[in-house]
């Protein structure tokens, strides 16, 4: 058996950040054997980046030894990066330049004979579709060929050890399933070992070896399958007609025995504890029509299991009273022909949907679909170009500043203030909404309780972990029992526990009337939703509940579609009728 | 209301206090400055304009003016004819030097004695007022060194004794150091609050911020107040240490010293928060903050007169805010000016403070993206 790809032993990487050391790896031993394709799973603020540019060459481990193709990056890293190629997380595209002249920059970059660049140029312009576009500038390309050029960039001369950091996140899911044919196809071809980080899990299913990292610390190495025999037995699909999966998941997962319940199509999927076998009748007596049946257990499936090992198990905390008005059917926000251009290019393309009180409606698209601009309009942060739009009855832009107290807003990005404590956030955003004397005291305290932030009052925001960033953020926006929510992209990153967590949250404010705009790129998040948009380009290519939009892509042989599955078909009917 | 903008002014206090970087701008810029400028700047002077005094009938006075005329240093712009006139011309900043010749000057050259020569100059600009003064001596040099070439004689004819007004030493701290008091709390205040939006925006907490129901006003008050704040701290602290180690007088009200201090800094505050609210990253806040740091220093008059620039850049001073302030802090330093003397600095102050913080409240809400 030829020697591995890459050997970590013992590697300890820690970083400064402030006052404060955070340990980015720990203690961390793999072996990536050489061939195939290595997956790297695990949320946010695991370590995967500072493995992958250790890796490179880029940072030096402050101990332990890394072997690279049998070189140590640190005495050789010049060895090392002319044998590896690298792809970090943002593009390392130059934007000024066309799609041909990065090419040729990085074929001057790796020494790259002229006399190979023709055919190698043909063959790759080829892989990634982007022929058409030699001459367009790398900045104007959409993210899904963007992300396609950078890996052109990275085999433009095939390295033996390649690596990829999140090449997939946030791309539409067509560009998605063409980056992992061209890397399947060059695993095959060039013989390449191929290092890939992702916070998909269904691509987990995909990779050669899988290794599973949470918070610096490897949670285990094994073949896809390998992880998922452990949950082997211990998955099921439920399904009772008539009743919502989403209420159904809710009771599920509070039930003794059920480690996971999520939502698939129409169904939920449990996992459970290990012996434990559910019958219907004694499962939920109260609903007669549920149906159960055993189902071969998923990569992700025992991902939940060992990341419930590692931090334990924790149910998300009652949400609190939230009185809103119980008047179902009436129209909360109603957007028409909305638009918005920024110079010559236009991101929200004559946008219309309405959403009724207590719903959680889903806005579901790649990075650039324009979800995040509608949703600044939406919340008055940005003027709309042109068509109408109203918030319960507002154009927030110009409402009196006591319409805003009826929304929560959560920002894409983590948007509180990170130099100070959870504590003086969660003050300040009391006093921003107007809550005064016993109200503030007693949301603050439900605030620290109901997200379990009590541990760290006193701690700067910034330098949270991922997982309760988010919480804070939510709590933040919950601060003042808002009646609308703005949500942009809230589970980007974090752990599928996290996710799991705030999607119950979700769940139970949309119980008690509370109105729900989420954004995802997430297609499998979308099943939590009521109803929900498919966004490209700045269009809205489908409306419907889930099932609606999944039924559209229904065919003879494949009867039970996927939200991606349907995405798919959405966006490929588009691009054959233009 | 106050509620809310108690609530923002302390939040601005913790982000501000809480960042290391940002306690750096606030302690390092000041030290440096005061240091570079308390001790180094010197001027170079052309065209200045003088008042002559001459009592001497004889030939020999009109060739020292000649003299002082074909200098090109020097510019004649009045004839004085009795002594009370010497004062206002002073005042008014109408000249910076007065050379009075005595009666008797022409007869004692001729007897070969040596005759008084006295040149009065305000001191309030010391480092111009010690430059005059130089370039006259050397003219008066000339004028001896022919003389006695004319007559044969070794001892200097003229004898040049000097008095300087405001500033008796001619000590250019005295100069140099009140103007420091503006200089300092423009950059501080500027920096403080150029960068309190755009760090938002940057951060993403900005959005967060717009969407809850504050209101724009009340945002501005809010990011106002810090910078007002730290400003007259500062401020007070220069003025301390002017007094106390440079050993500056400070002959006027202390009251119209800090009435034109907040009218300054909420002139300050008003540009930096501009700035702020156009600017989309932290950096592009800093660059914005020193593309107006440099001219408004430069049109201030901290260290050239205004009375010598062009007249068209003369005109565009009347925008810069630190241009009052300094004839605020060096009137009171100086001349002991009291309150009702300077309302004409203070009414633009006040003018140029809220012309721009109307501006910077409506780019809150219209330059978000």
């Amino acid at each position: 058996m030829s020697p591995p790809a890459l050997r970590l032993e013992a590697v300890t990487k820690r970083f400064a950040a402030g006052d404060r050391v955070v340990t980015a790896l720990d203690a961390v031993d793999i072996v990536v054997p050489a061939g195939g394709i290595c997956g790297l799973i695990g949320p946010d603020g695991a370590g995967k980046t500072t493995l992958m540019r250790l890796a490179a060459g880029l940072l030096a481990p402050d101990t332990g030894r890394i072997d690279v193709l049998g070189l140590d990056p640190t005495a050789e890293p010049q060895a090392v990066q002319s044998a590896v190629g690298y792809m970090p997380q943002r593009f390392g595209l130059y934007e000024d330049l066309s799609v041909q002249e990065n090419l040729d920059l990085y074929a001057d970059l790796h020494g790259v004979p002229h006399s190979r660049r023709r055919q190698r140029y043909a063959r790759l312009m080829r892989m990634t579709g982007l022929a058409p576009f030699t001459r367009r500038l790398a900045g104007r390309l959409s993210g899904g060929m963007k992300q396609k050029l950078g890996l052109a960039c990275a085999l433009v001369d095939p390295p033996r050890l390649l690596l990829l950091d999140e090449p997939t996140v946030g791309v539409d899911p067509v560009s998605r399933r063409e980056l992992w044919s061209i890397v399947v196809q060059q695993v095959g071809e060039a013989g390449m070992t191929v290092l890939l980080s992702t916070a998909y899990l269904d691509e987990a299913e995909r990779c050669d070896q899988v290794i599973l990292i949470h918070e610096g610390r490897v949670l285990g190495q094994d073949a896809p399958e390998g992880f998922a025999r452990e949950a082997a037995g211990r998955s099921f699909e439920l399904e009772a007609p008539g009743v919502h999966a989403r209420r159904l998941q809710s009771r599920l997962a509070r039930l003794p025995g059920v480690l996971d319940a999520s939502v698939i199509g129409d169904q939920v999927r449990i996992v459970t504890t290990p012996g434990f076998d559910p019958d219907p009748r004694d499962l939920l007596p109260q609903m007669h029509d549920l149906s159960i049946r055993a189902v071969p257990p998923r990569f992700e499936d025992a991902f939940i299991l060992r990341l419930r090992g590692a931090v334990g198990a924790s149910s998300p905390a009652p949400i609190g009273p939230i009185q809103v008005s119980a008047d179902r059917d009436e129209t909360v926000i109603r957007v028409r022909n909305l638009e918005r251009r920024f110079g010559r290019f236009r991101a929200v393309k004559g946008v219309s949907f309405s959403v009724r009180r207590g719903e959680i409606f889903g806005l579901l698209g790649a990075n650039g679909a324009g979800k995040t601009t509608t949703f600044r309009m939406l919340c008055g942060l940005l003027p709309p170009s042109g068509g109408e739009l109203s918030v319960a009855g507002h154009d927030l832009r110009h409402a009196r500043a006591q319409a805003r107290a009826r929304i929560g807003y959560m920002a894409q990005k983590f948007s509180l203030y990170s130099n100070l404590t959870v504590w003086q956030n969660l003050r300040f955003f009391a006093a921003a909404y107007g809550l005064r004397g016993a109200r503030h005291r007693q949301r603050l305290r439900w605030a620290l309780e109901g997200f379990e932030l009590g541990a760290f009052r006193d701690v700067n925001a910034g330098v949270l972990p991922l997982g309760y960033k988010q919480r804070l953020a939510f709590a933040a926006a919950l601060m003042h029992e808002p009646e609308i929510l703005f949500l942009d992209e809230p589970t980007s990153g974090v752990d599928p526990l996290a996710r799991r967590e705030f999607w119950a949250r979700i769940n139970a404010l949309a119980e008690a009337g509370v109105t729900a705009l989420v954004t995802t790129h997430f297609m499998e998040e979308a099943n939590y939703c009521d109803r929900l948009v498919i966004m490209a380009d700045g269009e809205i290519l489908a409306e419907g509940s889930p099932h609606e939009i999944r039924a559209r892509a229904r065919t003879p042989d494949h009867p039970r579609p996927s939200m991606e599955d349907a995405f798919i078909g959405l966006i490929q009917g588009r691009r054959q009728a233009a | 209301m106050l509620a809310h903008i108690l609530a923002l002014a302390l939040k601005e206090f913790l982000a501000l206090v809480r960042d290391p970087r940002s306690r750096l701008v606030l302690i390092g810029p000041p030290i440096a400055q005061l240091i570079v400028f308390g001790y180094a700047a010197t001027f170079d002077l052309k065209d200045v304009p003088v008042a002559v005094y001459n009592e001497d009938p004889g030939a020999t006075s009109r060739a020292l003016i000649a003299h002082i005329q074909g200098s090109p240093h020097f510019r004649i712009v009045e004839a004085v004819d009795h002594e009370a006139a010497i004062a206002p011309l002073i005042d008014r900043k109408r000249v910076l030097l007065v050379l009075h010749v005595g009666p008797r000057f022409t007869a004692r050259l001729a007897r070969g004695e040596s005759a008084p020569l006295q040149a009065i100059l305000d001191g309030r600009n010391s480092n111009t007022a010690m430059l005059a003064l130089n370039d006259l001596r050397s003219v008066v040099l000339a004028f001896n060194r022919e003389l006695a070439a004319r007559q044969g004689r070794r001892d200097a004819g003229a004898v040049l004794q000097t008095r300087a007004w405001y500033n008796e030493q001619l000590d250019s701290q005295w100069f140099i150091v009140p103007g420091i008091v503006g200089l300092l709390t423009l950059v501080v205040t500027l920096v403080v609050t150029a960068l309190s939006v755009a760090r938002e925006r940057e951060q993403g907490t900005f959005d967060q911020l717009l969407v809850t129901p504050l209101r724009p006003v009340e945002i501005l008050v809010g990011k106002a107040i810090p910078g007002v704040a730290i400003g007259a701290l500062e401020g007070s602290v220069i003025i301390g240490l002017a007094v106390a180690w440079f050993g500056v007088p400070l002959r006027g009200e202390l009251a119209a010293l800090y009435l034109g201090l907040v009218l300054f800094l909420l002139s300050a505050v008003g540009v930096g928060l501009m700035i702020s609210a156009i600017a989309v990253t932290q950096q592009q806040a800093v660059l914005g903050a020193f593309l107006f740091l440099v001219p408004a220093v430069i049109l201030s008059g901290f260290a050239t007169p205004i009375a010598n620039m062009p007249e068209a850049v003369q005109w565009l001073t009347y925008l810069d805010p630190l241009r009052y302030f300094l004839i605020v802090v060096r009137a009171v330093f100086l001349e002991g000016a009291d309150h009702t003397l300077l309302i004409h600095q203070y009414w633009p102050m006040a003018l140029i403070g809220l012309v721009t913080l109307a501006a910077a409240g409506w780019l809150f809400r219209h330059r978000m993206y």
